[in-house]
């Protein structure tokens, strides 16, 4: 037995607690779970069945915690986990599952396996069998600050263009402020229209905000790997410079799994409650609506549908917020089938985006998502996650779908009604199917060093 | 050992050794579980929200309806089996007046040529059951020895009793004397195996609910 199984192992018994026992013990392998993953439902392969994934975690479970496993593998009658097992689980539990949750809303006894995937990641990535790019992923935020290897300089060099652009105050380091806005790197490099939509939201709404130059990055890898240690490192970034600037409230960006990160499992990975409030911009957003803070005129004239990011409404609880937002600017907004709690992933979740073994099984994943908006006919589709926004990018291309996809915050700075204050130029109006994805600003692509149609990826 | 022999030792000795291991067997499974507790969660719950535990462990009863179009031939099966052994088992008139002579407590019971249908459609489901099991590509991947012999145990008490209702392939007697030793066959390995989930599952609807609640989600 290897020194890093071994660990593999221990961490993996660690995990187990009584939620987990009470939902191994209940499993009836009915299958069901298999009709809510789209890595099943596109591919017909049964071994991408949810619950399978999570068989080494069944495995050790049964032989750690139950008299009948304890006596089975005393007999010789149970084949204990090995590393090869582990090793060969890697595709199930990283290539092919998102987290996304589908799975734990239809299993008839209850039980969530996303969960376990999360707690089996855990002794995964200890053992050595997390995919290269998460590791390398998650390496870059630590040395470096972000997943992509983004800096200071690279956030400061849009910071200025923005201030030029719209001519309002990006405040960094500003103590006291209401609001401290993280990015995810994606919108750093790819999305620059996110920021710029929060300084014009913010100014009409009259609220005090900053960006922490230590803390700007929200993303957490180390949460997608399954290793607590990291994610915790990485996570106390956010925590030391919001009670540093003594923020109310932090605002996880557009972005699924960094909302995950810091809203639900933050407190629980530095083991006390924050001094601060999270939110998701959408809240915030719908909290201005509410207060009428949040003034919008005009409408949208192409079709809108809305693809919820998995760990933002199935995972997050932000399901009606958006639609409320989206009906001030859309006149004609439609839903996909599934919308909501039930929705389809992108396909790219939980690191899948970031681990290249997965390439081709994400993008036949993404046949899912393309079904739902085959039904919709001509459609522009608004999401609220830059890495669900970049897969399906990916995924339309590939099936040569031509199907817009904005940002949920950026559309409705578009249509923001202007304060006599200031005169920030228009943004371009959204774009109708048919005249392709929103470009760059030449900021972003300055930013990214990229050539025209080719985008990162964490 | 004289078929009124047996029958006596099933109702006797039989019943009460099976009851016992099956009792201490749900106590140290309750144990198994609850003994691993749970860190508490750190994070600020939501303060409206539509879920809790207690509604996951009826609403999860009620498949989605894109689970129903993805899936209807395990749903039907199991629904079917589940309901018709739970009235071939609760309101049979004979099975209750076992409770009221054993525990003194009895309820109304249905008439009995309508449990006796009842019975008949739950033999064929389980039947369906490891034919489908048998069949489909996702329930054969993942089925194991233990699946098979579960749906064995369970069928048993419901063959044997529609046999012994209808006086059909043993004497009586010694029918009746084995549909007892099946049910204590079932109560033996039902703390041991996957038939477990009759109470654990209310386990994990309520953690599962607990935890989307706490995100404010339904689940």
């Amino acid at each position: 037995m290897s020194a890093s199984f071994e660990r593999g192992y221990n961490v993996l018994k660690e995990m187990i607690d009584a939620p987990i026992a009470s939902y191994l013990s209940s499993c009836v392998r009915c299958g069901m779970c298999a009709s809510a993953c789209l890595f099943f439902t596109e591919t017909g392969n049964p071994k991408y069945t949810p619950i399978h994934k999570i068989e080494p975690l069944r495995k050790v479970w049964r032989r750690e915690y139950t008299l009948i496993g304890k006596l089975a593998s005393w007999l010789g009658l149970a084949k204990p986990l090995t590393n090869e097992d582990l090793a060969n689980w890697q595709e199930l539990l990283y290539d092919s599952c998102t987290l996304c949750g589908r799975c734990s809303m239809v299993c008839p006894v209850g039980n969530d396996i996303a969960y376990m995937v999360r707690k089996s990641r855990e002794g995964m990535a200890i053992s050595g069998h997390a995919p290269a790019g998460v590791v390398a992923a998650t390496q870059r935020t630590i040395e470096i600050g972000s997943p992509m290897g983004v800096r200071l300089p690279a956030v400061k060099v849009q910071i200025k263009h923005l201030e030029q652009e719209t001519g309002l105050e990006v405040p960094l380091d500003k103590e006291g402020a209401e609001y401290m806005v993280l990015l995810s790197s994606m919108e750093i490099i790819n999305f620059p229209e996110y920021l710029s939509a929060i300084a014009r939201i913010f100014h009409q709404a009259g609220k005090s905000w900053t960006i922490c130059s230590e803390a700007f990055e929200a993303t957490n890898s180390g949460i997608q790997i399954g290793v607590g240690d990291l994610a915790r490192e990485i996570l106390m970034r956010i925590v030391d410079g919001a009670e540093k600037l003594k923020v109310r409230t932090v605002i996880s960006p557009e972005c699924g799994h960094a909302f995950t990160a810091l809203r639900w499992d933050g407190p629980n990975l530095i083991g006390r409650p924050y001094a601060f409030k999270v939110q998701h911009i959408l809240e915030v957003l719908d909290e201005l609506r509410i207060a009428g803070k949040l003034k919008t005129e005009g409408f949208e004239e192409a079709r809108l549908t809305y693809h919820d990011p998995c760990q933002i409404a199935r995972r997050g609880g932000v399901v009606e917020q958006p639609r409320n937002l989206l009906k001030m600017v859309a006149k004609d907004f439609v839903e996909m089938s599934d919308a909501g709690a039930m929705n389809w992933c992108c396909g790219g979740g939980g690191g899948v985006s970031a681990n290249t073994d997965a390439d081709e099984i994400r993008l036949k994943a993404f046949k899912r998502k393309k079904a739902q908006l085959d039904e919709l006919g001509p459609v522009t589709l608004v999401t609220a996650c830059a890495n669900c926004r970049i897969v399906m990018e990916e995924g339309l291309e590939q099936y040569q779908m031509d199907v817009p996809v904005v940002g949920l915050t950026e559309t409705i700075a578009a249509h923001l009604a202007l304060s006599p204050q200031i005169t920030p130029p228009l943004p371009n109006p959204l774009p109708l199917a048919g005249e392709g994805t929103i470009a760059l600003s030449p900021s972003g692509r300055e930013l990214a060093g990229e050539q025209p149609g080719e985008r990162e990826k964490p | 050992m004289s078929d009124m022999a047996l029958l006596i030792w099933a109702r006797g000795t039989g019943f009460q050794l099976a009851l016992g291991i099956f009792l201490l067997g749900m106590v140290l499974r309750a144990f198994e579980i609850f003994s691993l507790g749970r860190k508490p969660d750190l994070s600020e719950a939501r303060e409206s929200t539509p879920g809790s535990g207690w509604r996951t462990v009826w609403s999860r009863s009620i498949p989605h309806a894109s689970t129903w179009q993805r899936t209807p031939a395990t749903i039907v099966l199991g629904y079917v089996f589940h309901l018709g052994f739970f009235i071939t088992l609760a309101l049979f008139i004979p099975h209750i007046q076992i409770a009221r002579s054993t525990l003194g407590i009895s309820w109304p019971g249905l008439p009995t040529p309508l449990v006796d249908a009842t019975a008949l459609i739950s033999i064929v489901a389980l039947i369906g059951v490891i034919v489908h099991r048998l069949r489909d590509p996702v329930r054969r991947f993942l089925s194991v020895f233990e699946d098979y012999f579960t749906v064995a145990l369970t069928l048993l008490p419901l063959l044997t009793g529609y046999l012994a209702f209808h006086h059909q392939l043993l004497p009586y007697t010694l029918m009746l004397a084995v549909h007892i030793l099946s049910v204590e066959l079932l109560l033996v390995f039902m703390p041991f195996t996957k038939l477990a989930h009759f109470a654990t599952l209310f386990a994990a609807r309520w953690y599962s609910g607990d935890l989307a609640a706490h995100k404010g989600v339904a689940s």
